[in-house]
């Protein structure tokens, strides 16, 4: 017998109906493939029921009646949609185990990696300049990847309405950049190539990313540069007036540009030029201020967004022929991250509930040096740069006693002598010390300050000990001018100034924020979340899975796999949308040249607008008494305890159910003071925490369902005896691209095998 | 820490404002100045008020968006800082502490703190860039060598964040420092010294259109930059500007 | 070059190209007055020169008075228009945390020369003028010092001058630094530049000081 089941036909989240809200009641069965894949086959039976009514224990009843008694009419309700399972039930009888049809086309090009991309680009339609005219483009975010995107496409012809959050354009987080950018220049002379940027990148996911993307981002690398530098990014020289590198965690070469630790701000204040030469030009309209809140699907394909204006509170509906996510990461979903406060997933998310499927999304990085949280209040955690573990050592105290009087304050961590001091990285990994990747690093901390020996008021915390450095260097100089070796003050004061010249500015940033001098005493610092290597699911041509929305920079799963090395953001964000989107997605608007303008005022807009109101609307008129800010740090710490540095099945399934009913809290008790036609913040913030609530439940069920440790996913079950990451690439190679589903832990998943042609897989070892 | 605040609360652009007084407790000198403002929000919302508007996001001090005036200086009393970087430390029990925003005419208030800075987007719209394509196809980077001492320069001129903090601190509301900056960090470059007349003279233009107050150098601007640009990029502009003029 | 006029730094420098004019005849006017310290023949050698040389007379005096007109009625507008820029005005201002005093109140130092000038025109200029054109008296080379004496007899004047030279110094300080600034000087000469203008705004005024109190105590003393 094949099971049909009831169920009611949910349109949003479980929580965000009543009681008295009336839902169609559907039949389904779930027909299972040889595969092990299911395909739903699922039909109305036009009868609507109340939720009061809904018994969700209808098949442990003899009866099997899914309504209830206290439904007037529940005789003959029952008796329909008993009737409409025997027509379904006639309906499978003869269905044969099909051959799954996935929806995931990654529409890779044939041919040799290296000339894939340059084939794809001969080989895809244009669209003639009197064309593109008459075509509009939506650009969501205006970061490098949104500001780049936006300015080439203007640049092309097309009318580009480009949207932000932010004041202005030039605000979007990738400012916040520090470190650099990576190209396959070669200008050091030290073996760089496309092929081994590349390589450095697969290596460095862990094996959990398409070959063929990664090689055309390192193939466009040194585009950027070329590029950046004509349009006035003022990197770093030489004094020979020539750019000069510097080198960067996981790689062996020198091929990271910088604009000293500011990277992320110079170019995007140039991809912010280049939009405003398109803005004088009238080919980008921009819209600062303006919050994405839905999506607009017309025949199958995206033509349009809702939009909330922040300063009227305005919803407003924009049509296009095509829409372009660039609206970054989520990592905001923790609460505290180095994302900005106003970084959110909600225009990713709002297109994933539409269709597109999200991939990967428990792959988060987490950067082991950050300073580290000083109490409940924090709002915000601030990176210090990679290149401080050059020369810093990390310890904790080797007595727990010793960890406990540093908390109280009653020991000083200068005052234990070398013996008494753990230094746990170089005992664990003797060959790379200090200078593992950062997931490894990352786990180590925060083993240790589990196992009780952290540093601060919050226990949270190891140090960060540059007086080994001070010293060596110190001695040095000494020996080099001469001086006395012995004179310990002077040693001290010749290494400070020599660790001054390498890292004055992050020193100083360091005691700004936390009121230590890091010459005299250790620097405190801890792990955090720091970028989302997961996102929208995209193929080769960067669009998702609903036709004409394309998604690009951190907002798409791409390039990084697993782990994402450094400086490498930078580099596929601006690929992104200099190089590869405006090639790629002429193809699709090659269909639309005798389309004409889209009117915002089809009915789809007219619905999407509706529901964004109405959604509005319910959280205005919550009478409650929690603001956003407690349920965000609720979700954060949630995510934080349960899907952070390391994951288990059974905390993973906990937080499921907890952020589940954390949901049902939110809709409950949520107050968010003001009216809804005004600068409201507290109402924006609402909206983006409704969304995160959501995604946290999938990023559970993601890291739940991938049984295996790989980059900056780590499950405790799958490791090897020394506690090291223990990769399944028998069965998970692959991309888990999620599809939506109202009843989030339902969402199904489907999956891109990875095929590996041209690297071979390997273990990663740091010992 | 126990501390009073008087904040600048206007409803919207059309209403007219005032300074409202608030009491705190409990803040700890380890709390940033805008992690103070989130314990003050949340204390509002809890009264049943409608919380304080001021605009922020990355509290890394890159962004810019953070713009308050904090007992008569941009950015509080701290230097070379924007406001998220400023500690609570920097402040003593029982102190008043004045929040205002940047005011000027050509920054009109949104509400309480929050203040229009498109203004400067429109600067530089009118010619605050290099004119060329992005398509990638240009010349190899290291074709044009730039002594060193010239791109430190247009790096120092362009670490601008563009937060304002020059205008709210002029006594006159001019926003020379930021348009100098601008217009420096292009024509220090080669490949900016093209359209070099062209874009002081647009710039300098827009400036004047947007309802910026004149330089009289009091220098207050280069003291409160949180990002320490020199006063000497507006001499350059002023030298740009005659000669641009004259070429033109 | 209209439009350069037009616009805040063809203002800021008008003002400035005023002001280093300014300076120049201040510098002269000092050197002449000095002269009436120590020789009481050279000033008066001097001062008929410069009352009776029609290239003085005719063409320098009109470009020296719409100079200083220029250079008020600009500053005047430059204010209101500063003014303008800021409608609503801050409750806390603390400007002394980033600017100098003088730089901030240039308006106030400068409302107290235009005053200082009108008495300084109405002991000289309109005597002068008066007893040159309209009585057209018979010229005497040698009535100068003795007219100049004759102005610093009243302590009352001689005190009011000397506060006046106290306002010129305050506005000098900021207005020689800031004209250079406003021409577009490099910065890596504004150390020099900065104490060339303190040495010349306390100078040049205190230099004037001493003319009125040498001759008001010498006075005193016979």
């Amino acid at each position: 017998m094949k099971k049909i089941t009831y169920s009611l036909n949910y349109r949003k989240p479980k929580e965000e109906y009543n009681d008295d809200d009336s839902l169609t009641v559907c039949v389904r069965y779930y027909h299972k493939f040889e595969n092990g894949t299911q395909k739903v086959i699922k039909k109305s039976t036009g009868v609507k029921c109340k939720l009061k009514d809904w018994d969700s224990d209808w098949h442990k009843s003899d009866n099997r009646h899914p309504i209830k008694s206290s439904d007037p009419e529940f005789l003959e309700k029952n008796r329909l949609i008993r009737n409409k399972s025997i027509d379904l039930h006639s309906l499978i009888k003869d269905l044969k185990p099909l051959q799954s049809k996935s929806l995931l086309k990654s529409n890779i090009p044939n041919g040799p990696l290296d000339l894939k991309w340059g084939n794809h680009k001969n080989n895809v339609r244009l669209v003639s300049p009197a064309n593109k005219r008459n075509i509009d483009v939506i650009v969501v975010g205006t970061g490098l990847a949104g500001g780049s995107a936006s300015a080439t496409l203007a640049e092309q012809g097309y009318n580009v309405k480009a949207f932000c959050f932010q004041d202005s354009s030039r605000r979007a987080h990738s400012i916040a950049a520090q470190g650099g950018i990576n190209a396959a220049k070669n200008y050091q002379g030290d073996g760089d190539s496309v092929y081994r940027l590349f390589y450095d990148t697969i290596k460095g996911g862990d094996y959990r990313s398409r070959e063929a993307n990664v090689y055309r981002l390192a193939e466009v690398s040194s585009s950027i540069i070329d590029q950046c530098v004509a349009q006035g990014v003022p990197f770093a020289r030489e004094y020979g007036g020539l750019l000069d590198n510097r080198s960067f965690g996981g790689v062996l070469v020198s091929r990271t540009f910088y604009a000293k630790g500011q990277t992320g701000q110079q170019l995007l204040l140039g991809a912010y030029s280049a939009m405003n030469r398109q803005v004088a030009r009238g080919k980008i309209k921009m819209f600062t201020r303006h919050e994405m809140m839905d999506i607009v699907i017309v025949d199958g394909k995206a033509r349009g967004i809702i939009t909330r204006n922040l300063i009227t509170g305005e919803i407003e509906s924009h049509s296009a022929h095509a829409v372009v996510l660039a609206s970054g990461g989520y990592g905001n979903l923790f609460y505290l991250s180095t994302n900005a406060m106003g970084s959110n997933v909600s225009a990713a998310w709002k297109v994933h509930k539409k269709g597109a499927l999200f991939a990967n999304p428990s792959f988060t990085q987490i950067h082991p040096t950050c300073i580290p949280v000083s109490g409940d209040y924090q709002s915000k955690l601030t990176l210090m740069s990679e290149s401080l573990r050059n020369d810093g050592r990390i310890w904790v105290p080797k007595k727990i006693d010793d960890a406990i009087k540093i908390r109280e304050g009653k020991l000083k961590p200068t005052d234990l002598s070398e013996d008494d001091r753990d230094y746990y990285l170089e005992r664990r990994y003797p060959a790379f010390g200090n200078l593992v990747p950062r997931d490894v690093a990352s786990r180590a901390a925060k083993e240790r300050c589990d196992a009780g020996f952290g540093v601060n008021k919050t226990g949270e915390a190891v140090f960060l000990d540059f007086s080994s450095s001070i010293i060596r260097y110190g001695k040095e100089k000494a020996l080099i001018k001469g001086l006395d070796t012995d004179d310990i003050n002077l040693v001290r004061s010749l290494g400070e100034q020599v660790i001054k010249a390498k890292y004055g500015n992050l020193f100083q940033m360091y005691e700004k924020i936390v009121d230590e001098n890091p010459y005299k005493t250790p620097m405190m610092i801890y792990p955090a979340v720091h970028y989302t290597m997961g996102g929208l699911w995209v193929d080769y041509n960067l669009m998702t899975t609903i036709p004409g929305c394309y998604a690009i920079g951190e907002a798409n799963f791409s390039d990084h796999g697993a782990n994402r090395l450094g400086a490498s953001a930078l580099m596929q964000g601006l690929a992104d949308g200099y190089f590869v989107l405006p090639n790629t997605i002429n193809d699709f608007l090659a269909d639309d040249i005798k389309t004409g303008p889209i009117s915002s005022d089809l009915p789809e807009f007219e619905d999407a607008k509706k529901l964004v109101e109405e959604k509005i609307d319910k959280i205005m008129a919550n009478k409650g008494s929690k603001s956003v800010d407690y349920f965000h740090k609720k979700l954060g710490k949630i995510i934080w305890n349960n899907c952070g540095m390391s994951r288990n099945k059974k905390d993973l399934k906990k937080a499921i159910k907890d952020i589940q009913n954390l949901r049902k809290n939110f809709y409950k008790n949520i107050k968010v003071p003001g009216e809804k036609s005004s600068f409201n913040e507290s109402l924006a913030k609402a909206l983006r925490v409704a969304d995160f609530m959501e995604l946290g439940e999938l990023f559970a069920l993601d890291a739940l369902n991938r049984n295996e440790s790989c980059g900056g996913h780590f499950r405790e079950e799958y490791q090897t005896k020394e506690g090291e990451a223990l990769r399944n690439d028998d069965e998970f190679r692959f991309v888990s691209a999620w599809e939506h589903n109202p009843n989030i832990e339902l969402s199904k998943l489907h999956k891109e095998q990875l095929q590996f042609e041209n690297v071979e897989l390997k273990s990663r070892s740091y010992k | 820490m126990k501390l009073y605040l008087k904040i600048w609360r206007q409803k919207n652009n059309k209403s007219k404002g005032s300074m409202i007084d608030y009491e705190i407790d409990n803040i700890s000198p380890d709390m940033s100045f805008l992690e103070m403002m989130d314990v003050l929000n949340e204390k509002i919302i809890e009264e049943n008020g409608d919380p304080v508007a001021f605009d922020h996001d990355c509290r890394e001090g890159i962004c810019g968006s953070c713009s308050m005036f904090i007992n008569g200086e941009p950015h509080g009393p701290d230097k070379l800082i924007t406001t998220c970087q400023l500690h609570m430390r920097k402040f003593k029990d029982g102190d008043t502490i004045y929040i205002e925003p940047f005011r000027a005419k050509a920054f009109p208030i949104i509400k309480d703190l929050v203040v229009d800075r498109s203004a400067f987007d429109r600067i530089q719209q009118s010619g605050g860039f290099i004119s060329i394509n992005t398509s990638g196809n240009t010349l190899d980077a290291n074709t044009i060598p730039i002594e060193k001492e010239n791109a430190d320069k247009a790096f120092d001129a362009a670490t601008c964040i563009g937060c304002g903090a020059c205008v709210a601190s002029c006594k006159n509301s001019s926003a020379m420092l930021f348009v100098s900056a601008k217009v420096s960090q292009f024509s220090l470059l080669p490949q900016g010294k093209v359209e070099a007349t062209d874009r002081v003279l647009n710039m300098v233009n827009q400036m004047d259109e947007e309802g910026f107050g004149n330089c009289t150098n009091t220098g207050a601007c280069h003291v409160e930059c949180p990002k320490g640009i020199s006063l000497d990029y507006i001499a350059k502009l002023n030298r740009e500007y005659v000669k641009a003029n004259i070429k033109k | 070059m209209k439009k350069l006029f037009n616009s805040s730094i063809g203002r800021k420098i008008a003002m400035a190209l005023s002001g280093v004019f300014l300076i120049v005849f201040l510098t002269q006017h000092f050197l002449i007055n000095i002269t009436s310290v120590f020789s009481e023949s050279i000033f008066n050698m001097l001062s008929h020169f410069m009352g009776n040389n029609p290239l003085v007379q005719f063409i320098l005096q009109p470009i020296l008075i719409v100079g200083v007109i220029f250079h008020f009625v600009m500053g005047f507008v430059l204010d209101w228009q500063n003014r303008k820029a800021r409608p609503v005005k801050y409750a806390v201002y603390k400007g002394s945390r980033n600017s100098m005093f003088v730089s901030r109140n240039m308006i106030i130092s400068g409302i107290v020369i235009l005053s200082f000038l009108a008495l300084h025109f109405y002991d000289f200029w309109v005597p002068e003028m008066d007893y040159k054109y309209i009585q057209v008296l018979p010229e005497d080379p040698d009535r100068y010092y003795e007219e100049l004496i004759h102005k610093f007899e009243n302590p009352v004047r001689v005190g009011l001058y000397c506060l006046s030279f106290i306002f010129l110094s305050l506005h000098l300080i900021h207005g020689l630094s800031s004209s250079t600034q406003s021409l577009g000087t490099n910065n890596k000469y504004s150390s020099i530049i900065n104490k060339i203008s303190y040495a010349f705004g306390i100078g040049i005024p205190a230099g004037f000081c001493f003319i009125a109190l040498f001759h008001f105590f010498m006075h005193f003393n016979t």
